[in-house]
């Protein structure tokens, strides 16, 4: 348990070192999920326009 | 195949002629890109005498002198001249004699720099504790070898 | 186009390139995984404390290699924003519009932990010298970009004033990289240089290379998941976006 919270403690550079690691760590998991969202909707988009084509052609 | 190697060739002119524009440019700002001053430049009177510019080098080791409160004294030098710096104020960890600093202010009509700003300013090394001090030790080791093998002569 | 005669040119067209990025961005995004678990074991556990900086200077894990691919993203940008200008090639144009994104977080990242770093080691969290104002500069060149192609609708027009901003840009890479060589700044010169070698302990700059090519994994899969999206967006009307198993019907 000394140790974890020596561990975050990081000889009195907390603030500096987790700062950095946990805004960096935010960033690379909030860049890919909004990918996959820009992808999700992309294709959304595109399964409405080939269904509007396919009725209009029937 | 010849618009292309029309637009390639605009695109070749166009980053020639960028090229020679920032040279230029970078030519004539010179050294006003520079974010300090060394003492020998201020020895030189080339750093300004009546403005707030910024001072830089190592802190002489021996002169760190903590007055009363939070003021301090020291001497900043870049191995050829020094001058001396007035600081009241927290420094940042690390402050250290011996080491790079950058100290913001003006030059006192004493000839004493009294700075309202101090950042350290830290080298491009890194290495654990014990590889430090085997440097150290391995360094002053040198210089003893070095004068046992001057003695005889 | 010939496809039989050029064989690169099979992958210069959307339609090969789509499924092929989908493979790659797979396969990288497993590395980067990997390689910021070891990465991130080695940053905290394997590699000692510094002599002078104490655990602060473990930030240098995240800030170099995220300064590095700042520099190198945007290089690989203009290379293909130039080859699309050139050689009219659509794909090259969407490659150049997927790494932006990405190339401005690097540089934020740098920018940031480089901020965090500076406060307790010089003493400020900011200061103007030459490298942190040439790292902010391609910041806003990132930004201009992104704005730039938004603000355009014609695809085409967009991407030829993209590659004119990114082209005139490149001059910046040189002097973000020499800065510290040129002037006097407060930023310490290169720990890493292809001239002098390193001046970090081994095990140190092991773990800080273990980052970069996790960074630099986690860049090719970002942002060839981003282009593929570009090119469904860009393509959608054609007949292989419609026939494609994932769109559904």
């Amino acid at each position: 348990m000394k140790a974890l919270s020596e561990f975050f403690y990081m000889g009195g550079y907390a603030l500096y070192v987790w700062g950095s690691f946990g805004v960096t760590a935010l960033l690379m998991i909030v860049e890919p999920i909004m990918v996959h969202q820009r992808r999700k909707s992309v294709l959304q988009r595109i399964s409405r326009l080939v269904r509007i084509k396919s009725e209009q052609k029937s | 195949m010849k618009a292309r190697h029309k637009r390639f060739g605009f695109l070749l002119a166009g980053l020639v002629v960028l090229a020679a524009a920032a040279y230029l440019v970078f030519n004539a700002l010179g050294n006003n890109l520079s974010y300090f001053f060394s003492p020998t430049e201020v020895a030189e009177h080339k750093a300004p005498e009546n403005h707030v510019f910024r001072l830089g080098g190592l802190v002489e080791p021996g002169t760190l002198e903590r007055g009363e409160k939070l003021t301090v004294h020291f001497k900043v030098t870049d191995n050829h001249h020094t001058v001396k710096v007035a600081y009241t104020g927290i420094l940042p960890d690390l402050f250290k004699e011996g080491q790079g600093v950058i100290a913001q202010g003006r030059m006192g009509p004493d000839g004493v720099f009294v700075a309202e700003e101090v950042l350290a300013k830290h080298d491009e090394n890194y290495m654990p504790p014990e590889v430090a001090d085997a440097l150290e030790k391995g360094h002053q080791k040198g210089i003893e070898a070095m004068a046992r093998e001057n003695k005889p002569l | 186009m010939s496809g039989r005669i050029f064989n690169i040119y099979r992958f210069s067209s959307p339609a090969t390139f789509y499924p092929l990025a989908g493979k790659i961005a797979r396969i990288a995004a497993w590395i980067a995984l990997l390689l910021l678990a070891v990465g991130l074991y080695m940053s905290f556990f394997v590699a000692p404390t510094d002599y002078k900086q104490g655990e602060g200077y473990r930030i240098i894990f995240i800030h170099v290699p995220a300064a590095w691919m700042s520099m190198f993203i945007y290089l690989v940008m203009a290379f293909w924003a130039g080859i699309g200008l050139v050689f009219n090639t659509r794909l090259s144009s969407m490659m150049a519009q997927a790494l932006a994104p990405t190339g401005a977080i690097m540089t934020f990242i740098a920018l940031w932990t480089g901020a965090f770093w500076g406060k307790p080691m010089w003493g400020a969290w900011w200061v103007w010298d030459a490298r942190l104002t040439s790292e902010l500069i391609l910041f806003f060149l990132y930004i201009g970009f992104i704005a730039l192609q938004g603000a355009i609708d014609d695809n085409r027009r967009a991407d030829r004033a993209g590659a004119v901003l990114l082209l005139v840009g490149v001059v910046n890479i040189p002097i973000i990289y020499f800065s510290v060589k040129w002037w006097n700044t407060l930023h310490q010169g290169a720990s890493v240089s292809i001239k002098n070698g390193s001046s970090m302990s081994t095990i140190m700059l092991q773990a800080m290379l273990v980052m970069t090519f996790a960074f630099w994994a986690y860049s090719i899969a970002v942002s060839l998941y981003r282009v593929r999206s570009i090119i469904l967006e860009r393509e959608k009307d054609a007949r292989w976006v419609s026939e494609l198993p994932e769109v559904g019907r």
